[in-house]
């Protein structure tokens, strides 16, 4: 059995956290979601939404192995699960998320100077800025290396144009860590990682509808935008090897998503909408064996989460083996999915209005977006070339470089 | 494919240059855009009609073309694969199937001729609760009144005559109920594929008895699955070779993606699913139109391995297409959303599976 920490210290902090979120979590927003997660970011926050945020992000406790210095909570990562203990117990969520904390803060932390890091990272632990990945374009998906969002060099700062697409929470954000081509003669080694203020003349996003009707989503073009020269995160065209480390963090956040599951189980799920036998066992021996595999292969993965973590202490951070987390995890994900649709029948197909109750009419909605959770991040199969170029060894046929 | 009569095949390249022409998916995006209160475009329902579609199966004295079920489904196979949204399955198949195979001559004599010429939409209410299960019925009928409620009917809005399961002393029995009957009332269904569905609510409704009880239900519910398999076929064959076409067209990495084995060999092996499940579809249909004993392990064969088919194809056209997959300007999601209806209808893969296996006696 792995050893995750504990001991007296530990109690005596649990104690802390406990008190502290006794004296500043507002009641009202017991049980809720993150209001930053999805549509609800379109609405401006209510006050208890907006005291919360800033009660925790001035505590650092939202990013809490984030160094103090920065303003993160400096915390271990045993004490970081003591926080996400306590808040799950309270059913209070972490107001300070996005994609600032799940790939671009740890990407800075290691690739930034001094200077980029007191600008930038304290504004991702207080929540007060969001963050979008200006990655992917029209012709650069699988092939991100193949960009052409091209930045050119005026002196004290970069003038960027071209399209990105795809760019989740664009419509939101204030800021955009940005791949853009610098040299048009090599490839990979012609990327540099830039940070662009969404709020300029040159920037204009346009929200794309997803399969399940919401607008998550941007087409982003940026028309000479300028990119300050102090933005620069690494050298002048060496920003594939910190694109590559990002997207190692983004996979490790995704790969998350077959962990656990919000809402009841899929065995009370089916016992509702199914009914049991006289043994009180789900009535559909079918659906009710392809349940128990997926429950079972939920559990492996966590087990598997938790044997990673507790052999990366010590590392630093994540790997290639990220690519088996997420493929694992994204697939037994959109398989739940899938169950929960079956379990629900007729319900679980509902659109729209009073037929149908709120939480059958988010899980068509959730099924839908999850088929993304194979595309984006690196589709299932770059995490399948990873793992067979990287990992097993095999040669490379295509021309793929 | 199998052996047409040149009736036959006419009959489906008519079907098919009619759909291109007339109804691409385009129209099925408009259809869902304008949010139209039937769930399909009742303009294109009359061309359809008038073509003599909704009364493929009907018999000649009764204004239909008496072409079986075998021709049935080069249509809806066609109609399918742009997705195009129409009462032929509910009123054309089914509920005409419940007539034909149930009813007295006063009965066929009053729908038969208008559900052929288009001019009524008929439909099975047959399911209680959140899936098919066609044995557990609740509705009653006393002194020729039906009282219960039905689920997830098709063309529900639409429908001028359900065709509805129910017991009378115990005995579960097929009765013809008019929409207009004031005993009866519906809640519209905002469904994830845009296609017309009602939640049916029946209290002392005047009902009508066709004759063959829990057998007559059964046999309808295989001329449904099978003509719905049909459907599914067609989309899943055209979803497929959407998917195919971009394979070869897109770029990544200075190659074309379908030059990827990882990606060659799942398009090989969708292939295969088609062929086979072509073979179960066909065979289905050619069992009701010789009228063999083996159409229920048949139909639930059919099915199950179409519902397989078309939920392995339409996750795989959202996947390989990527990012612009997810886009609803793509019709890859729509593929995507009818499929998992048409799973559920008549019976899920897993509900096949096990009437299968009942009927083998596994
Ligand atoms: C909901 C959503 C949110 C997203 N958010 C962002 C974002 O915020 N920022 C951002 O930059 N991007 C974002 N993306 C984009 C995402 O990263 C890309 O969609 C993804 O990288 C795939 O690229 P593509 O869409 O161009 O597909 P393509 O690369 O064209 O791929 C098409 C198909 O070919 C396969 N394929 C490609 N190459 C190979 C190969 N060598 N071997 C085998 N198969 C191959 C792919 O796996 C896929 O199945 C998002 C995407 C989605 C769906």
């Amino acid at each position: 059995m792995a050893d995750f920490g504990g001991g007296a210290d530990l109690d005596t902090f649990r104690k802390e956290v406990r008190e502290w979120v006794e004296a500043n979590f507002p009641a009202s927003l017991k049980g809720k979601p993150n209001p930053m997660a999805g549509e609800g970011r379109a609405e401006k926050p209510t006050a208890d939404q907006e005291a919360w945020r800033k009660a925790v992000g001035e505590k650092g406790w939202g990013t809490p192995t984030w160094p103090k210095a920065y303003g993160g909570g400096g915390l271990s990562p045993a004490e970081a699960r003591v926080i996400q203990g306590e808040f799950a117990r309270a059913g209070a969520y972490n107001p300070i998320g996005g994609m600032g904390v799940m790939m671009f803060g740890p990407t800075l932390l290691e690739y930034g100077t001094e200077a980029q890091k007191n600008e930038h990272i304290p504004p991702i632990c207080r929540g007060d800025l969001q963050w979008c990945q200006g990655f992917s374009e029209p012709g650069a998906g699988s092939d991100l290396a193949a960009l052409s969002t091209k930045a050119e060099d005026k002196g004290d700062y970069f003038a960027i144009t071209g399209q990105k697409v795809w760019t989740s929470g664009a419509q939101y954000a204030d800021w955009c860590f940005c791949l853009v081509r610098t040299d048009p003669s090599k490839k990979h080694e012609g990327i540099s990682f830039v940070l662009i203020d969404m709020h300029q003349p040159g920037v204009e996003v346009r929200p794309i509808v997803l399969i399940n009707g919401q607008a998550p989503f941007c087409e982003t073009f940026f028309t000479d935008a300028r990119a300050e020269k102090k933005d620069l995160v690494g050298p002048l065209n060496g920003g594939w090897t910190i694109a590559k480390r990002l997207l190692q963090h983004e996979r490790s956040g995704i790969s998350g998503m077959g962990g656990g599951m919000m809402g009841p189980s899929l065995s009370d799920l089916a016992k509702k909408y199914v009914g049991v036998d006289e043994e009180g066992r789900i009535d559909d021996q079918d659906l009710r064996n392809r349940i128990i595999r997926n429950a079972m292969e939920t559990k492996v993965f966590q087990q598997t989460a938790f044997r990673v973590m507790a052999e990366s202490r010590g590392n630093s951070g994540p790997s290639a083996a990220t690519s088996i987390m997420k493929n694992a995890g994204t697939w037994i994900a959109q398989e739940r999915h899938e169950l929960t649709l079956e379990i629900m029948g007729h319900q679980g197909l509902g659109w729209e209005g009073e037929a149908f109750d709120k939480s059958e009419l988010e899980i068509v909605r959730a099924w839908l977006y999850g088929k993304a959770f194979t595309i984006f991040g690196g589709s299932q199969e770059v995490q399948s070339n990873i793992v067979s170029k990287r990992i097993l060894g095999l040669p490379d046929l295509t021309q793929a470089k | 494919m199998a052996v047409l009569t040149e009736e036959q095949s006419m009959l489906r390249d008519s079907a098919k240059s009619w759909v291109q022409e007339k109804s691409p998916v385009t129209a099925f995006r408009k259809m869902r855009d304008s949010g139209a209160e039937l769930g399909y475009d009742v303009a294109a329902w009359n061309e359809m009609a008038e073509m003599g579609w909704a009364g493929v199966i009907i018999p000649e004295e009764y204004g239909g073309s008496n072409f079986g079920y075998l021709s049935l489904g080069l249509v809806l196979e066609e109609l399918g694969r742009t997705l195009t949204a129409s009462p032929l399955i509910a009123s054309g198949l089914a509920a005409a199937s419940a007539l034909i195979l149930g009813g007295n001559d006063a009965q066929k004599g009053e729908w038969l001729p208008k559900i052929a010429d288009g001019s009524a939409v008929a439909t099975l209410a047959v399911d209680e609760g959140p899936h098919h299960r066609p044995d557990k019925v609740e509705a009653t009928v006393s002194g020729g009144k039906l009282t219960g409620k039905k689920t997830f009917v098709l063309e529900g809005m639409a429908a001028n005559v359900f065709v509805v399961s129910a017991k009378e002393n115990g005995q579960v029995e097929l009765f013809l109920v008019k929409a207009d009957d004031p005993g009866v009332s519906r809640q519209k269904l905002s469904l994830a594929d845009s296609r017309g569905a009602a939640n049916v609510e029946f209290n002392g409704a005047a009902a009508e008895k066709l004759s063959g009880g829990a057998a007559l239900l059964e046999k309808v519910l295989d001329r449904a699955r099978a003509g719905i398999s049909a459907e599914m076929l067609g989309a899943a064959t055209q979803a497929f070779e959407t998917t195919l076409d971009y394979l070869k067209t897109r770029v990544q990495f200075g190659q074309v993606i379908g030059s990827f084995q990882a990606l060659q060999h799942r398009a090989a092996k969708m292939f295969t699913e088609l062929e086979l499940s072509r073979s179960a579809v066909e065979a289905a249909l050619a069992a009701i139109d010789a009228d063999s004993p083996d159409v229920p392990e048949l139909a639930s064969l059919a099915k199950a391995k179409m519902g397989d088919t078309f939920h392995l194809i339409s996750n795989e056209m959202v996947q390989m297409h990527g990012g612009i997959g997810m886009t609803d300007a793509h019709d890859a999601g729509f593929y995507l959303k009818r499929a998992r209806a048409a799973e559920a209808a008549y019976g899920n893969q897993a509900f096949h599976r096990d009437r299968y296996a009942r009927i083998q006696g596994y």
